[in-house]
């Protein structure tokens, strides 16, 4: 195994696993499909730091967070669905990506590619995603119970709007670092499909959460794997890879 | 939320000129009344008077106008309305998980679940998958395992069939006697005012509020101006 492979391996398991994780919360919130929007908005950044020679996950982050705070913003000002700003906010991240990102380089901004990652962006890839990982652990049962019901979360003490901004940095910190691996188009794939193939699979929060962040672990790895030695990209299979898991979850589905 | 820790007698709660005004729209106007330690008041009225945002007010959800003092500090637990097995049906969450959630493990979980007559193994079923009596009585031990002395209950029962909602009103009739509660539950069901409360909260689209004594406030009149039609209910 080359050094290169391993430290695309590191990355993608650290990326997948976190992400993964977050996801069976934001499935729980039925939250999870917002990703998909943020990857996309991300996208401008994902183009930025392809035209200027910096780390995707770099460009994409302020983009990520400006879109969370515009749908917070808009929602309160308009009261419009949360699938309808979302909406706005895809279209327009996809838009203004096209209009400077260089075709050659789109690949890279739209699928991801996580092949050519660094030892120092590997390093910051491990600190974050642990980050999150840990953040969310100990958030867990408040922003579980805000799921369930929100006012009962506020009657029992949880402070809602607390806890939903550290919900919503772990959003945009896993988008960001997940655009590198599947690229704009796919991260809600990164977080929903393998919460979602746990959450058949399992009968409890501790196995949801378990087989969640082990099935993002296997199929960034096989993703990754597959793609070092067949030329296609990793993005792509890894996402692949994880909806063979979901497949495989269906008949099995504890419902 | 004014306390006021060393208040009159046996007094625990004082609203005063109580009103709240969510998006402009006035949903509860000029409420006024006076709440004793260990008092089952039961919140009546029909849809859209107002019930739910009173309550939500009480607890200190949503903002209000007027006067709410509580004399004795209050340790409070809700249930607010619309949770039901149904709220969790999509969840990989054990009853054993869901009370763990607010932090309570072990034989105090027993203990609780015990009080409202489940058996041990239900620690270990998908709660989404209890029936609805099941249901409600766990979430009747979750919030007394807070050792609140004031409970807000908002519709618990309505999901539920008849035999069901009765045995759940007759456990909250045993825990409000056993526990020495202060119990405020909304409900449409006139039964259980009759059945249980001590006093009685009706609030009206368009009416006064009134508050009392069952058997003294809901006459006739009373009841037809909360409910805006002809009611008739005879007294067993």
């Amino acid at each position: 195994m080359t050094h290169q492979l391993l430290l695309s391996l590191t990355s993608g398991a650290f990326i997948a696993g976190a992400a993964a994780y977050l996801g069976t919360v934001m499935l729980s919130k039925k939250m999870a499909i917002v990703a998909g929007p943020l990857g996309h908005l991300a996208l401008p950044g994902a183009a930025l730091a392809l035209v200027y020679g910096f780390s995707i996950s770099l460009g994409a982050f302020p983009f990520v967070v400006a879109g969370i705070v515009l749908i917070w913003l808009l929602e309160i000002r308009t009261k419009l669905q949360m699938e309808a700003l979302t909406a706005i906010v895809f279209a327009t991240g996809v838009a203004a990506a096209f209009l400077f990102l260089p075709i050659n380089k789109a690949e890279a901004a739209l699928v991801g590619d996580i092949s050519k990652v660094g030892i120092a962006a590997t390093i910051a890839t491990i600190v974050l995603s642990t980050i999150v990982f840990v953040v969310v652990r100990l958030c867990y049962p408040e922003i579980m119970l805000m799921s369930i019901h929100e006012d009962l979360a506020k009657a029992e003490g949880v402070r809602v709007k607390l806890y939903n901004l550290i919900y919503l940095s772990a959003i945009a910190i896993i988008v960001a670092l997940g655009v590198s691996l599947v690229g704009g188009l796919m991260t809600a794939a990164l977080v929903a499909i393998p919460a979602a193939a746990a959450r058949n699979f399992s009968r409890t929060l501790t196995q949801y959460g378990f087989a969640a962040g082990a099935f993002g672990v296997i199929s960034a790895m096989v993703g990754i794997f597959v793609a070092a030695y067949s030329g296609l990209p990793a993005g792509p299979l890894v996402i692949l890879t994880s909806a063979a898991i979901f497949a495989v979850s269906v008949p099995v589905a504890k419902i | 939320m004014q306390e006021v820790p060393d208040g009159p007698g046996k007094i625990l709660l004082e609203v005063k000129n109580f009103s709240v005004t969510l998006d402009r729209t006035p949903i509860v106007r000029n409420v006024n009344f006076r709440v004793q330690e260990g008092e089952f008041v039961t919140i009546l009225g029909p849809n859209g008077s107002g019930k739910t945002v009173l309550v939500k007010a009480l607890v200190g959800l949503v903002p209000y106008g007027g006067e709410l003092h509580w004399y004795r500090k209050p340790k409070i637990g809700y249930l607010p309305q619309g949770l039901n097995q149904m709220s969790v049906r999509d969840l990989p969450l054990t009853v054993k998980e869901f009370f763990r959630l607010k932090k309570v493990q072990g034989a105090k979980v027993l203990q609780y679940l015990s009080l409202v007559g489940l058996r041990e193994a239900v620690l270990e079923q998908r709660a989404g998958h209890l029936s609805g009596g099941e249901f409600q009585r766990m979430l009747v031990a979750w919030v007394l395992a807070s050792g609140p002395n004031v409970l807000f209950l908002d519709e618990p029962t309505t999901a539920m069939d008849v035999a069901g909602g009765e045995t759940v009103q007759s456990l909250l009739r045993d825990v409000w006697r056993d526990q020495k509660l202060t119990i405020f539950h909304v409900t449409h069901d006139l039964n259980i005012v009759f059945a249980s409360s001590t006093h009685v909260l009706c609030l009206s689209r368009v009416g006064k509020p009134c508050y009392g004594v069952p058997k003294e406030v809901l006459t006739p009149e009373i009841l037809r101006e909360v409910y805006g039609a002809q009611i008739k209910f005879h007294i067993h």
